[in-house]
């Protein structure tokens, strides 16, 4: 799933559960998701070259 | 007074533990309307104990450095037959059926327990604002707030409430007040003091610690909490030599001016006194942020789940929907997290490797005004909770010792913090540290309560 993926469906369900005041935080969290992917300790299945 | 200044008074027969404690009631008595310090006030069984201690010392029984000390205890630790609000009216009827063994131990070394201070609800929060108890302030500015989540317990020494007190830290919620209030404030090892009977956030990254007047006073209350009640401190590193590291990168990017003003201060201080201070890099300190978000708010979250669902109202609205947030982290950026810590730790093991500590501001800003969500800081604003957070989070993930000495104040006169932080397992070893550098750091004579004279 997407981090642009998860936002969407978090908020939607954020929504449907009757808390409009997550969409800060839940943006907010969706930001520190995209850094915490794009760090350089994550592993990736194609594994790394030299 | 210091714990150190009243045990000598204590045993010059100068002073009693029940004369101290009755002054501490009356400053609470003057104040807490105000100051909103302390949920609950335990006057009567306060009394009792200081009397027994001063029986008891009359008879020859002597308990060590804490006996009749006054002391104040963050509310969500357990105190038999007491509530543990946790700040929270989730926790409404809640009465603890015995003392946590931190109460234990303070009980054993013969400490008497003043009260239970205020915090921000369920420890999740920087400003002690969201409390179910109303917004505990800061003495040196009612306006402000005292830092937190152990806001109370700082403002509580301060105000000459209690002569020490026990927090919890998570994220620095003992560091965080420490350096809003300009008191010491002790994070140790991870592991080192029991967290049986106190109300988690999170299992991996809470810690139990003192809140006092002095790096001795924290000594002192970091042993008995320990169950070590007799421990003297340790005699001060020599200042000639010791070996200092300054992370600059990202943890100096963004400082209030006055608190980089009195944090340079301190070391050209510290460096003229002998210490040899360089500058390092926490190579992977951009990932901080990151990795402490998601592993803290899926922790916090695992452990509300049921309450959220079952009453929710309970929770005040900000910590409620950031309780709520954690519940849509993914399984696997919690793993990425992990294994983010994990390197974050090496770095910090490795950077300690040469070097007897890190030295670095505790808070790149001084205590904000209640009720504001962005400080500007040099020209810019910034977000309240993730500058109070920004410089103290890391060694929760990494579960190094760290500790919050004050270091002279700003232009308005607000209190500014430095912050030591030493190897894993070797808290006594930064206490030692901390003994030397406190003066330097300093830079005048560290605060005193003037709790009886």
């Amino acid at each position: 799933m997407t981090i642009d993926e998860w936002l969407q469906a978090a908020l939607a369900d954020a929504d449907r559960r009757g808390l409009p005041g997550l969409k800060p935080v839940l943006e907010a969290l969706a930001k520190a998701t995209k850094a915490l992917r794009a760090a350089d300790f994550n592993d990736d299945a194609r594994g790394k070259s030299t | 007074m210091t714990i150190e200044d009243f045990g000598r008074l204590l045993r010059a027969r100068a002073i009693t533990a029940e004369n101290v404690t009755n002054e501490c009631l009356r400053r609470i008595e003057a104040d807490n309307a105000r100051l909103n310090a302390f949920i609950l006030v335990m006057a009567d069984e306060a009394r009792r104990q200081a009397r027994e201690a001063d029986r008891e010392l009359a008879r020859g029984h002597d308990r060590g450095p804490l006996h009749g000390v006054p002391v104040s205890i963050k509310d969500l630790v357990d105190i038999r037959g007491v509530p543990t609000t946790a700040a929270s009216r989730v926790r409404d009827g809640h009465i603890a059926d015995r003392d946590a063994p931190a109460i234990t131990h303070l009980r054993q070394a013969g400490a008497v327990i003043i009260g239970k201070t205020n915090l921000h609800e369920f420890a999740f929060g920087t400003t002690n604002e969201d409390s179910a108890f109303g917004p505990a302030r800061n003495p040196h500015d009612p306006s402000r707030s005292p830092g937190g989540s152990s806001g109370g317990s700082a403002a509580s020494i301060v105000a000459g409430m209690a002569l020490a007190s026990v927090g919890s830290d998570t994220g620095g919620s003992i560091r965080i007040p420490a350096a809003a209030c300009g008191t010491v404030g002790l994070k140790p090892t991870f592991g080192e003091i029991s967290l049986d009977g106190v109300v988690p956030m999170s299992r991996t990254l809470d810690h139990l610690g003192p809140l006092a007047q002095t790096v001795t006073d924290a000594c002192l209350m970091y042993h008995a909490l320990l169950g070590d009640p007799a421990a003297i401190p340790p005699a001060p590193m020599p200042i000639n030599g010791l070996r200092l590291a300054v992370p600059r990168p990202y943890f100096c990017d963004v400082l209030d001016d006055d608190v980089r003003a009195q944090f340079e201060a301190a070391l050209a201080r510290l460096r003229e006194a002998g210490a040899r201070v360089d500058d390092i890099e926490i190579h992977h300190a951009a990932d901080i942020v990151p990795v402490y978000f998601h592993i803290s708010f899926v922790d916090t979250a695992t452990y509300h789940a049921p309450t959220l669902e079952a009453m929710p109202e309970r929770y005040t609205e900000p910590v409620r929907l950031r309780l709520e947030a954690g519940r849509y982290v993914l399984a696997e950026d919690y793993v990425r997290a992990l294994a983010g810590r994990e390197v974050l730790r090496r770095e910090v093991d490795a950077a300690l490797a040469q070097h007897d500590a890190l030295v670095l501001p505790t808070m790149p800003i001084p205590a904000p005004t209640i009720g504001a969500t962005t400080v500007p800081v040099s020209g810019s604003e910034q977000p309240v909770r993730s500058m109070m957070l920004r410089l103290t989070q890391l060694f929760n993930l990494t579960g190094h010792p760290a500790l919050a000495i004050p270091a002279g104040a700003t232009r308005t006169g607000l209190p500014v913090s430095v912050q030591l932080v030493g190897c894993r397992a070797q808290t006594d070893a930064l206490l030692k540290v901390a003994l030397a550098c406190e003066s330097y750091i300093a830079g005048i004579p560290p605060p005193r309560s003037g709790v009886g004279g």
